[in-house]
C-alpha cells in the first residue's frame, strides 16, 4: 500500500474561530446514524452554521467566497471531546487538507494524522495574523509546508508546530499505520503468548 | 540489584509492548477491544477493503448501545438508520465469530457497563474501544483507551494499534468527602482545577484515601470523564476492592487460575516510590457538590456560587469562554446557580447508571415527587442494572415519585435514539458533557451534575443543593 506523501497542502483557507471546539459542533451525534463515513461532509458544524444563518449572518462554510477552502483554521484544544473519527472524516470529506490551530484534543489528533489530514500547530498571534489575511483576501493562497515547518501566505511567513512522529509519518507517506503493524504478526503472537489472558478459551 | 520501582501504567505498556514503530511510536497489543454499532460498521468495511481478517475475534466483544430505543427495545427500531446500524453490527458479529451482547442477551448495555459486569474488563490488561469514554475501564488498573474508526480496524486485524507513549500525572483525593458529595463531584472538580485539556499528553492515576474507600462503581464514574479533563487514559490501581468485585463474574478467571490472576493482578499496581511526570493533591474536603454552567465540563462551580461574570475576569480567553458560554446557556452572569428554572431531569449515562447510583437516589427520592413540568427520566446502563434495580423495588420507588423509567441504553447522553432534548430545554444530567446540542436539540443546554443532585434538581424544579432537598448531612 503505497500512501502519498503529505509534505505541503497548498489552497485557500478558513476560519472558525474559538477555544475548545468539540467534536459534537464539529459533527452533530445524530450525522453518525449510518454504516459508512460517505456523505458526512454535508453534516461539517451543520448546527452552528444554521445558527449563524438564524442569526441573519452568513458562516464561512456556507459563505461563496471560501468555497473550496482546504485549510480549516480555528483555536485551542480543537477536537475535543468524543473519538468519532466521524469528526475528521467530515473536514477531509468537505475538502479540507490540513487544519492550522493552536492546539488539539489527542484523540482528534490521532484520528487526523491516520486519515492523512494534517493538523498543525501555530502560535495564537500567528493564527490571528492568517485569518486577518484570509478574511481579507479569501483567495489569498496559504501554504502549510511540513518538511520547512511554515505556514505561507500573502508574503507572509508563519512558524509551524507537530509532533516529529506525526510529521514524519506525513512527510513520507506512513500515516496509515496499518501496513507497518501488519508487518508485526510474528512479534504480536509472540507477545500475545506471553499474556495469559489473551489464550483462546478451552471450549 | 533490585530495579526501581515502577508505576502500574509502565509495567502494563511494557507487559504489551510488540515494538518500536519506525514513527518511534509504539505497537501496542491490545488485550481486549470492546466494540458498538456506531463505530464499528467503518472498520468492518475497510477490513473488508483490504481483504484482511479478524485477528483474534475471541478478544472483541461487542454490544449495542447508543441508538437503542429505551422506551421499548422490540425490533424493528421506529428509525430505520438505527435499525440499519444494529443489523449492521449483528451481522458483523456472526461473520466474524466475535460475541455480541445482543438486546435479547439480558446482558446488553452501554459497553462500558457491560466490559466489567461481565468481568471481562481486567487489572493489568490493555482495553480499546472505538470511544472516548473508554477511560472507565481504567478503574480495574488497566490502560483503556479511545480510538477511532481506523484504529478500531488496525485492532480487528492485527490486535494491536499504533501508539506513543503518555506521562503519568497522579491525582491524590486525600481525607473525606463532605456528605452529599459524590465521586462525580470528584470528577467535575479535578477538571475544573486542572482545566478541559490539562491531561493532554497524560495517563492520570487517581488514588489516595477517598480512592482507597470508593466502590469500583465510584472509580468508574472518575475515570470515566477523564477524557473530559483531556487525558485518554485515567486509571486506579487494583486492590481487594477490585478482586472482590470480579469474583465470579461470567469471565473472571475460576480456581487455580483466580489465585494465580489475583497474584499478577496485584503485580501490576504502582510501587511506592514510584516515579509520576505530576502529581497533584486534592483534600476531600474541599470538594463541594458541583454544577456546570457553561458549554465544557471545566465549566463547573459549586451549587453554593453564582455564575461567572465575564466583567470580573482579565484573562482574553477566559472571559471570552464565558461570553460564549452564557450567551449559549441563556444564564445571567453573577446570578446563583441555585434556583435555575430546568425543564428535563436525566439520569443515566456511562458516567452514572449503574445500580450504586440509582440505589443511593432511591434512598432519598422515596415520598418525594417530581415536580409538575418536569421531564424526568431514568434509565439504567446495561439490562443488568435493569433487573437488579426491579429486584430491589428501585424502579418502583423512581416511578412513584414520577420518573419515567427506561430499559437500558445511552439515551438522552448523546440523544442518538429517541430521547432528545426539545428546543432550548435545560436539562440536570448525569451524564458527562455539555457540549452545545449534546442533547439533541442544537439549542438544548446541559447542567451536569451528580445523580442526587439530578433528583434534587427534579424535585426542586429547579437547580438545587440536594443537601437542602433531602435533608443530607
Ligand atoms: S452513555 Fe454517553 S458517553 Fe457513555 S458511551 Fe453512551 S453516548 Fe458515550
Amino acid at each position: 500500500m503505497a500512501l502519498a506523501k503529505i509534505t505541503s497542502i497548498s489552497g485557500r483557507g478558513l476560519a472558525v474561530p474559538g477555544n475548545d471546539i468539540d467534536t459534537d459542533r464539529i459533527i452533530p451525534a445524530r450525522f453518525l446514524k449510518a454504516i459508512t463515513f460517505d456523505g458526512l461532509g454535508e453534516g461539517l458544524f451543520f448546527d452552528a452554521r444554521k445558527a449563524v444563518t438564524a442569526a441573519g449572518q452568513v458562516h464561512p462554510l456556507d459563505d461563496a467566497r471560501f468555497r473550496g477552502a482546504k485549510i480549516l483554521i480555528s483555536g485551542a484544544n480543537f477536537g475535543c471531546g468524543s473519538s468519532r473519527e466521524h469528526a475528521p472524516q467530515a473536514i477531509q470529506k468537505s475538502g479540507f487538507r490540513a487544519v492550522v490551530a493552536e492546539s488539539y484534543a489527542e484523540i482528534f489528533f490521532g484520528n487526523s494524522t491516520t486519515i492523512g489530514l494534517a493538523c498543525v500547530s501555530a502560535d495564537r498571534a500567528d493564527i490571528a495574523r492568517l485569518t486577518a489575511a484570509v478574511e481579507a483576501n479569501p483567495a489569498l493562497e496559504v501554504t502549510v509546508d511540513l518538511v520547512r515547518q511554515e505556514i505561507r501566505f500573502g508574503g507572509q511567513t508563519a512558524k509551524l508546530t507537530m509532533r516529529d512522529s506525526a510529521r514524519d509519518a506525513l512527510v513520507h507517506g506512513r500515516w496509515d499505520p496499518i501496513g507497518e503493524l501488519l508487518e508485526g504478526t510474528e512479534a504480536v503472537v509472540a507477545a500475545a503468548s506471553r499474556l495469559p489472558y489473551l489464550a483462546v478459551p478451552q471450549k | 540489584m533490585r530495579t526501581p520501582p515502577h508505576n502500574l501504567f509502565d509495567k502494563v505498556w511494557a507487559a504489551h509492548a510488540v515494538r518500536e514503530l519506525v514513527s518511534g511510536q509504539t505497537q501496542l497489543l491490545i488485550g481486549t477491544h470492546l466494540i458498538h454499532e456506531v463505530t464499528s460498521p467503518q472498520a468492518f468495511a475497510m477490513l473488508q477493503d483490504l481483504g484482511l481478517k479478524v485477528a483474534m475475534p475471541h478478544r472483541t466483544f461487542a454490544t449495542v448501545d447508543h441508538i437503542v430505543p429505551t422506551d421499548r427495545q422490540t425490533e424493528p427500531f421506529s428509525d430505520p438508520l438505527a435499525d440499519a446500524m444494529i443489523k449492521a453490527l449483528r451481522k458483523n458479529c456472526a461473520e466474524h465469530g466475535i460475541t455480541y451482547f445482543d438486546l435479547a442477551s439480558g446482558r446488553q448495555g452501554i459497553v462500558h457497563m457491560v466490559g466489567p459486569e461481565q468481568g471481562i474488563t481486567q487489572p493489568g490488561t490493555t482495553i480499546a474501544c472505538g470511544d472516548s469514554h473508554t477511560s472507565t475501564h481504567g478503574a480495574f488498573g488497566a490502560i483503556a483507551l479511545g480510538i477511532g474508526t481506523s484504529q478500531v480496524r488496525d485492532v480487528l486485524a492485527t490486535q494491536t494499534v499504533a501508539l506513543g507513549r503518555l506521562k503519568v500525572r497522579r491525582i491524590n483525593v486525600e481525607g473525606k468527602l463532605g456528605p452529599g458529595v459524590y465521586a462525580k463531584d470528584v470528577i467535575l472538580h479535578i477538571i475544573r482545577t486542572l482545566g478541559v485539556n490539562g491531561g493532554t499528553g497524560f495517563a492520570y492515576e487517581y488514588g489516595g484515601a477517598v480512592f482507597d474507600r470508593f466502590s469500583m462503581e465510584e472509580r468508574m464514574t472518575v475515570c470515566n470523564m477523564s477524557i473530559e479533563g483531556g487525558a485518554r487514559v485515567g486509571y486506579v490501581n487494583p486492590d481487594e476492592t477490585t478482586f472482590t468485585y470480579l469474583k465470579g463474574r461470567p469471565y473472571s478467571p475460576t480456581g487455580a487460575a483466580w489465585d494465580e490472576a489475583v497474584a499478577r493482578w496485584r503485580a501490576f499496581a504502582s510501587e511506592s516510590g514510584c516515579a509520576y511526570a505530576d502529581v497533584v493533591t486534592i483534600q476531600g474536603a474541599d470538594i463541594p457538590p458541583t454544577v456546570t454552567w457553561g458549554i465544557n465540563p471545566g465549566q463547573g462551580i459549586a451549587i453554593t456560587e453564582t455564575i461567572p461574570d465575564p466583567a470580573k475576569t482579565k484573562e482574553v480567553d477566559e472571559k471570552a469562554a464565558i461570553v460564549e458560554a452564557l450567551a449559549y446557556m441563556k444564564l445571567t452572569a453573577g446570578a446563583p446557580i441555585k434556583g435555575t428554572k430546568i425543564d428535563v431531569a436525566f439520569l443515566g449515562s456511562c458516567t452514572n447508571a449503574r445500580l450504586s447510583d440509582f440505589k443511593e437516589v432511591a434512598k432519598y427520592l422515596k415520598g418525594h415527587r417530581v415536580s409538575p413540568g418536569v421531564k424526568a427520566i431514568a434509565v439504567p446502563g446495561s439490562q443488568i442494572v435493569g433487573k437488579l434495580c426491579a429486584e430491589l423495588g428501585i424502579d418502583r420507588v423512581f416511578r412513584e415519585a414520577g420518573f419515567d423509567w427506561r430499559e437500558a441504553g445511552c439515551s438522552m447522553c448523546l440523544a442518538m435514539n429517541p430521547d432528545k432534548l426539545v428546543g432550548d430545554q435545560l436539562c440536570a444530567s448525569s451524564s458527562n458533557r455539555n457540549f452545545k446540542g449534546r442533547q439533541g436539540s442544537p439549542t438544548g443546554r446541559t447542567l451536569l451534575m451528580s445523580p442526587l443532585m439530578v433528583a434534587a434538581a427534579a424535585v426542586a424544579g429547579s437547580v438545587a443543593d440536594a443537601r437542602e432537598v433531602f435533608g443530607v448531612r
